[in-house]
């Protein structure tokens, strides 16, 4: 899950992390006051995508007049296709240097990494390698006070300025563990007349672990209506921009499935790994997730190795018996129990395939003959 | 030979008396995998399937032989049983359970790499070597033993390869799934290297996804190795930023692209299937020459 700038702020503040003198607004009529105290003021755009600063997300002003028009124009923008809905207003720092500092996972090495750069305020991507300075952490000891220091120095900072960076990047890793992060970011990390302090912030936390977040992480929705319905069903479920449902067991399976569909000349609406559930009401409601999407046509694509054909079978014929389908759908049916199940699907008149490469040229040109109608 | 496990592997099921350890155990002996004891604190004395339940691994330890555990045990937990193996002394653990959090998975392989184990996983369907014994949920059905080695980050995935292997005659040595998430054990490159040295392994198969760079690591590997690799990659039609059901696919800041991970594999003189299928026509290609 992704923080909005405010709220990774917010968690910078509990612990201990300088950030600006900042308010959170949704309408321009009350930014007045803080305006009036704070000025000159930046105005931030709240949005969870980058490249914000270049979509003409973050305005100035002067006046708390100014400031309302320009909220005014900010609440009007759309970036890349999400429209603004908070803005942040903060005092406008006087800049004299900006650093960039992040703690991230390593795949690879399998724990955390700290990336760090003297040149900072930019997409860290267009930083060169060589002015990349990296640090595997070992979890077992922890980042500790050398390595932060070491990390401040190689910044090219020196005495109050080196302390002051050394002691925000212990707690961006303080941070990074207790509130199950993926993501802590710092960029720029600035320093403003002698202090340093976080003039942006980025946290992504770790889906997985949402059981133990901290109370005060609050909870922040990017998901259409329907994601978020799968999600509660334990269900993996994208939407995407095509016409054909699709529904398979595994991730690997799933996204193969929608190759195999683009292979042959089709266009999925969905990604939807419905693991390994063969039970009635878990179909019933995958299904009626994937037909709220208006698909042209359906895919279903079930490799059954724990998963029992002739379970699927039973649990489709019963859906399809209760909800009123209205498109064609196609089965690909192979695995464990497998003779039972196509048996079963037979009985009630619906055909499936075994090759997984005929039933998608046949949905695929059903969704077509759909398209022509 | 085979590698991670053959038919003198001796088994502890961590989590034996749940739904999933129940069910799984049982498969597992229908296999012929040896299972010699199972974990469920507070059930210690019962037995499963005939297999004796021990209330720890400690404890299990001192009354059986051990060489390896498979983790059935839900993903909060999973941290703490992991620990349980590794400070028991268990060399090798199989972690079945998905939605492992991420520093949990990142504490545990932390403390892995100080106690010398391997892990498989989490978030596996595990390992076979076909014939001889399964540590993992996968199908007994579809397996056929062989000289081809197969590794793969996806399940489902990876049955649909193999049976198309299987039905063609090509069996296979060993079968090890990496696991989804974004913090796993073994890498491609662990075990690229494991089949190079096998010596019952004379191909391998890597079956890959968007997301991360593993597939870019292991044609690193791939280019010095003296037998021949067919990959399949998934995710080609997958969009930037929308994570494909595994934690670890996705595409994130422009990295771990369907296109850079087919260019480092063919670079590496990998074959790369364009289709699932066709990776048993690559493997009979080279096979047959």
């Amino acid at each position: 899950m992704k923080l909005y700038e405010y709220m990774a702020k917010d968690i910078f503040r509990l612990s201990g992390i300088p950030v600006p003198q900042g308010a959170v607004f949704t309408q321009a009529e009350k930014v007045t006051e803080f305006v009036k105290e704070h000025a000159p003021v930046a105005l931030k755009s709240q949005v969870l995508s980058g490249g914000r600063g270049k979509a003409g997300g973050i305005k100035f002003a002067d006046t708390p007049e100014d400031a309302a028009e320009r909220v005014r124009e900010l609440l009007n923008l759309k970036i890349k296709g999400l429209p603004v809905e908070t803005i942040l207003i903060e005092e406008k720092l006087k800049i004299e240097k900006e650093l960039y500092v992040a703690i991230t996972v390593d795949s690879q090495a399998k724990g955390p990494l700290l990336l760090a750069s003297a040149a900072g305020g930019v997409e860290i991507e267009e930083v060169p390698d060589d002015k990349l300075i990296k640090r595997l952490i070992d979890v077992t000891i922890g980042l500790r006070p050398y390595a932060a220091q070491d990390i401040a120095r190689r910044l090219g900072l020196s005495g109050e300025e080196a302390y002051q960076a050394a002691d925000i990047i212990l707690k961006m890793y303080q941070i990074f563990r207790a509130y199950d992060a993926e993501l802590v970011e710092i960029n720029p990390l600035v320093i403003s007349k002698g202090q340093v302090l976080a003039a942006d912030g980025k946290i992504t936390l770790d889906d997985e672990a949402f059981f133990r977040y901290p109370a005060e992480v609050p909870n922040v929705e990017e998901r259409t209506e329907r994601e978020v319905k799968a999600r509660e069903l334990g269900i993996s479920y994208v939407e995407l921009d095509g016409d054909i449902g699709v529904m398979a067991n595994g991730a690997g399976i799933t996204m193969a499935t929608l190759d195999i569909i683009k292979h042959f000349g089709g266009d999925p609406r969905n990604f939807m790994d419905a693991g390994g559930g063969a039970g009635t009401e878990a179909m019933a409601q995958a299904l009626e997730i994937l037909l709220s999407a208006n698909p042209k046509a359906l895919l279903i694509n079930v490799f059954g190795g724990i998963t029992r054909c002739d379970d699927v079978a039973k649990a489709y014929v019963q859906v399809k018996n209760s909800l009123d389908i209205q498109i064609p759908v196609v089965i690909r049916l192979v695995g464990t129990n497998q003779a039972e199940g196509v048996a079963i699907l037979r009985q009630h008149g619906i055909d499936s395939y075994e090759e997984v490469a005929e039933a998608v040229q046949r949905v695929v040109a059903l969704a077509g003959e759909g398209r022509l109608n | 030979m085979a590698i991670i496990l053959n038919e003198h592997t001796h088994i502890l099921v961590q989590g034996i008396t749940g739904n999933q350890g129940q069910f799984h155990t049982a498969q597992m002996l229908a296999y012929g995998s040896k299972i010699t004891a199972g974990v469920s604190p507070g059930k210690g004395g019962q037995e499963v399937q005939g297999v004796p339940v021990y209330h720890s691994v400690a404890e299990a330890v001192t009354h059986e032989r051990i060489d390896a555990s498979v983790i059935f045990i839900p993903a909060r937990f999973v941290k703490d049983a992991a620990y349980e193996a590794m400070e028991a002394g268990i060399k090798t653990l199989v972690i079945i359970t998905e939605h492992v959090p991420l520093h949990d998975a990142i504490d545990i392989m932390a403390f892995a790499r100080k106690e010398g184990v391997e892990i498989v996983g989490p978030n596996t369907f595990g390992v076979i070597s076909p014939g001889k014994s399964k540590i993992g949920i996968m199908p007994n059905s579809i397996f056929l033993p062989g000289q081809v080695g197969v590794v793969a980050r996806s399940g489902t995935l990876s049955y649909e390869i193999v049976s198309h292997l299987s039905k063609a005659g090509i069996g296979q040595s060993t079968v090890v799934g990496l696991g989804g998430d974004r913090i796993v054990g073994y890498s491609f490159v662990d075990i690229l290297k494991k089949f190079e040295a096998d010596p019952e392994t004379q191909a391998v198969v890597l079956v890959g996804e968007i997301g991360g760079n593993a597939e870019e690591t292991a044609a690193d590997y791939i280019k010095g190795m003296s037998k021949p690799v067919v990959a399949f990659l998934a995710g080609k039609s997958a969009p930037p930023g929308k994570r494909m059901g595994h934690a670890g696919a996705i595409i994130e800041r422009g990295k771990g692209t369907f296109q850079s991970k087919v260019e480092a594999l063919t670079d590496a003189g990998a074959k790369v299937a364009a289709l699932p299928w066709e990776v048993s026509q690559l493997l009979s290609e080279i096979m047959g020459s």
